[in-house]
């Protein structure tokens, strides 16, 4: 997720294989061959040279079963990428099933590391259990795919000429003759058909295609139109699976306690006075804290409570809000400045300007809260663990299993299940591990650990906190000719690393390029560019969250032009649409935002509108938010457009549902959301002081979708980070007020 | 303490702490894992319930509270294969995402419709204020309209 996503277009050797399946029929999937095999980083797992994506099976009944591992935590994955296969294979979408495989642990290893971090880039996997599924593997061709959108559709397609190919044999007629549809293959000269289930099994004899036909776009019946997603019909009548509904056989329920002191840890613990408690059966020391191990999980909460626990502090019982602001301001001043984009000369050009312009905001820690608190069921027996979660990466949940009941990862099952909510927290070790140390605890007994929300507010990886300092300069014009943009903050890419990752793999910041994504490319012309940053090194958790940097850079970037705007004189449209001439994608979604907006027509007083602009992922996303201020100077978020280019699209409906939902991630952030630090803690610990936006407070969304032909971006996280912006551009179109600093709610808008 | 609650029309006698909250019986004793926990402090809905057809937030109340009431959740709304219409509406307006809140939801939503069957926009913002993190409040506001008018 840290990696730019013009680096995610996967340039890779890729092998398709197909063969017999275990139960009999036909398997087609993916192998990646990585370009560098036996690298120092992936070397050091054990990383063979081939790793499989999801693969599709056709079982000699005809069930059509795709097999994705990956987590569907709504971003419509599942569906998507049967769709994608559908349309190859010719068959419909409702001929299609899909399931979780288990992630055995012999080939757990084989999901590398970059597994781990695209989570809301649903397309890629990686693994190499088909391979060493399959008793009979018969090779294709090796070649090059761009990633999981096309080869998805190989997948689909080489099955089906597999399958074709089958039937050509059996019939002794020419391939080109028969044709597929719906599951069946006809010969309409002789008027024969034979159904995919009655070919599967000769087709798994034949040799997979080396370069599978795709359809062109135009012939497309099922990709590009919106389709019901597969999970929905299981998560109306409470029947879907997610991890925290996971029960067992004799399972126990587990609670937990950690340090609330950051980089403090557990110093004594009083088991003796709660054991004798209803239903305890243990207490034991975990990763970060102690748990409760009981027979109902109100039991194990109970007992939690009454537990007399010690913490000590770490040396970080100073640590505030307050003093890590002013240990930002200090750096921004005279921190290790690493410069991450420079071009031309901004130091004569700011010298020279007629006017120059500078600016700083500030941005707060922020939690996740996944509508699930984190959890995870463990069994261990002897040296085999076996685990259920919901997970991003079943990667990290086998590391820390296998690392919390002290086994080699290879010895770890992992079962994963729907996932109530992601955004980025779900891939880190620490749940999986306690888990696994707590049914080492209690071996032989499958034990459920659940995290109370308290403990989900206060243990999170956090997005980071920002200090951000921007100057420009313009000439006599008002024209822009010099921007320079200075970020202060934690690179999550260490934070992450440091939990998660040997240490070998862990950064010092410098090369984080998530810390200045959608600040060190922006669409806007700009001859003189100064990109900084300074990576800060804080006792607090950091970690991906939802557009990652984009999440703030959008709102710094965004606010910033509009402020240049105001400065200049010139309507904020107008002044982007004169920056983005070399930007005709950005200026095409900006065109259209503007007139959907109806952005020139005029609002009564007291209300707002304003626009941000944002490529996030491969994707660009315009949005306008209209608000009102009343008289008693409530805030009332009433509309918001959104126009999105994320090129070819799969799912149009999925993508609607994921604008809104990022949509209403960022404005609950910008209104509410923030962590804050007193005497070394976390201040916040549920909803009512980490609030999300509710339904009354909703604006209207109405969201456009720009037709393209375009390599297919992201959807999951592209929404979010211009809502911010959007809205506070508004309250300055509104009152005159630039807002520099969120979340709103600490803000008097009387007094603006 | 024994007590006895009807739950989903089946009368349930249990054996249990009588400050066990009713979301933990229902998800722990009587496996019923479509009502969620959330939050564990009435802020979330997640764990919306009927008790004596009244939405109610099951992980602050106690079992002994409601000893002898007629508690409904969301595995008690479909008969047979047949679809509760809200329900129906949901899959209609492809309304959940991660899906963890829709148990929640859809309770509350049913019981807003019992009592209120034509609910306003306001109706409807003082109703459900359950929270979604995925952000499905539009289309929940489009589902619950099209049962209405239905
Ligand atoms: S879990 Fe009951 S309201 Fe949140
Ligand atoms: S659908 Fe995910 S929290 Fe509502």
């Amino acid at each position: 997720m840290s990696t730019h996503p013009k680096a995610l277009k996967i340039t890779k050797r890729a092998l398709l294989v197909g063969g017999l399946a275990v139960g009999g029929g036909l398997v087609v999937g993916y192998a990646y061959l990585r370009d560098k095999p036996g690298t120092a980083g992936f070397g050091a797992f054990g990383v063979a040279g081939t790793a499989l994506n999801a693969w599709v099976k056709i079982t000699p009944e005809g069930r059509i079963i795709l097999a994705v591992p990956r987590g569907e935590m709504g971003q419509g994955v599942y569906t998507a990428i049967a769709m994608l296969i559908a349309e190859e294979l010719e068959v419909g979408l409702d001929q299609i099933e899909v399931e979780h495989p288990d992630v055995d642990g012999k080939y757990a290893n084989a999901f590398i590391l970059t597994e781990s971090m695209p989570q809301f880039r649903p397309l890629i996997w990686l693994g190499e259990r088909v391979a060493a599924a399959l008793p009979l593997i018969a090779t294709g061709g090796s070649t090059t795919i761009r990633d999981g959108w096309e080869a998805m559709r190989r997948v689909g397609a080489s099955a089906r000429m597999m399958l074709v190919q089958a039937a050509a044999i059996s019939w002794d007629v020419a391939f080109d003759e028969c044709e597929a549809k719906l599951g069946v293959v006809n010969h309409p000269k002789t008027g024969r058909s034979l159904s995919y289930g009655d070919l599967a099994e000769a087709a798994a004899q034949i040799k997979p295609p080396a370069d599978p036909q795709l359809k062109p776009p135009s012939e497309f019946r099922l990709v590009g139109t919106p389709a019901p997603r597969i999970d929905i019909p299981a998560k109306v009548t409470g029947q879907a699976q997610f991890g925290i509904d996971v029960v067992l056989p004799g399972m126990l329920y587990a609670a937990v306690r950690q340090c609330p002191l950051r980089g403090g840890r557990l110093v004594s613990y009083d088991a003796e006075a709660v054991m004798g408690l209803p239903g305890v059966e243990a207490v034991t020391p975990v990763h970060g804290g102690v748990a409760v191990v009981a027979h109902s999980y109100w039991q194990a909460s109970k007992a939690l409570e009454a537990l007399a626990v010690e913490f000590e502090d770490g040396g970080n019982g100073e640590l505030s809000s307050k003093s890590i602001s002013a240990l930002y301001h200090e750096a921004m001043d005279s921190g290790d400045v690493i410069c991450v984009r420079e071009e031309g000369d901004t130091k004569r050009s700011l010298k020279t300007s007629a006017k120059t312009h500078e600016a700083i905001y500030e941005l707060p820690f922020l939690a996740h809260t996944c509508m699930e608190p984190m959890n995870c069921t463990a069994i261990v027996k002897g040296d085999r663990v076996e685990i259920w979660l919901g997970c991003q990466s079943p990667t990290m949940a086998n590391w820390g299993a296998a690392e919390g009941a002290g086994v080699e990862t290879d010895k770890v099952t992992t079962h994963v299940t729907f996932m109530g909510g992601g955004f980025g927290r779900r891939q880190e070790v620490d749940i999986s591990r306690q888990a696994a140390q707590i049914a080492r605890a209690v071996e032989g007994r499958p034990v459920k650990l659940i995290w109370s929300r308290e403990e989900d507010v206060q243990h999170d990886s956090y997005r980071p906190a920002v200090l951000a300092k921007f100057q420009a300069g313009l000439d006599e014009s008002g024209s822009l000719t010099a921007w320079t943009n200075r970020l202060v903050l934690q690179s999550v890419d260490v934070g992450y690393g440091q939990r998660n990752l040997p240490a070998l793999l862990v950064g010092d910041g410098s090369d984080d390029m998530s810390m200045t994504q959608g600040a060190d490319d922006l669409p806007y012309a700009l001859p003189h560019l100064t990109v900084e940053k300074v990576v800060m090194d804080l006792p607090v958790d950091v970690g991906y969250w939802r557009s990652v940097g984009h999440s703030y850079n959008g709102f710094f970037t965004e606010s910033f032009i509009d402020e240049l705007a105001a400065l200049s004189k010139q309507d904020p449209y107008a002044y982007r649409r004169g920056l983005l001439r070399q930007a005709p994608r950005h200026l095409q979604v900006l065109n259209i935002l503007a007139e959907k907006a109806g952005w020139e027509i005029p609002l009564a007083a007291g209300r707002g509108r304003g626009m941000a602009l944002h490529e996030s992922f491969g994707s660009v996303v315009g949005q306008v938010a209209e608000i009102s201020l009343s008289a008693q100077g409530e805030l009332s978020v009433d509309r918001v457009i959104c126009v999105v280019d994320c090129g070819m699209t799969v799912n149009p409906d999925t993508i609607v549902a994921q604008m809104q939902s990022g949509i209403v991630y960022g404005l609950s952030a910008a209104l509410y959301g923030e962590i804050t630090l007193e005497a070394g803690q976390i201040v916040q610990s549920n909803f009512p002081d980490y609030e999300a936006l509710k339904l009354a407070a909703m604006p209207a969304i109405e969201t456009y979708i720009v037709p393209s032909t375009d390599y297919p971006g992201g959807v999951g996280e592209p929404g979010t980070p211009p809502i911010a912006p959007a809205l506070t551009n508004a309250l300055f179109n509104a009152t005159g007020k630039r807002i520099r600093k969120l979340p709103l709610k600490n803000l008097d808008f009387l007094s603006l | 303490m024994v007590y006895t609650l009807k739950v989903n029309g089946d009368t349930k006698t249990l054996n249990i702490d009588g400050d066990t909250p009713l979301l933990w019986v229902l998800r722990d004793h009587l496996g019923l894992t479509g009502t969620k926990f959330g939050c564990g402090v009435a802020a979330c809905g997640a764990c919306t319930v009927h008790v004596d057809g009244i939405a109610t937030r099951s992980c602050v109340l106690p079992i002994e509270a409601v000893a002898g009431s007629e508690i409904r959740t969301i595995e008690d709304l479909a008969q047979g294969d047949t679809l509760h219409k809200v329900q129906q509406a949901w899959i209609d307006n492809q309304v959940p995402q991660c899906g963890y809140c829709q148990s929640g939801m859809i309770m509350a939503v049913v019981a807003l419709l019992e009592e209120t069957p034509q609910p306003t926009d306001e109706d409807i913002d003082n109703a459900i204020t359950n929270i979604c993190r995925c952000g499905t409040y539009n289309r929940i506001r489009k589902a619950i309209h099209q049962v209405a008018e239905a």
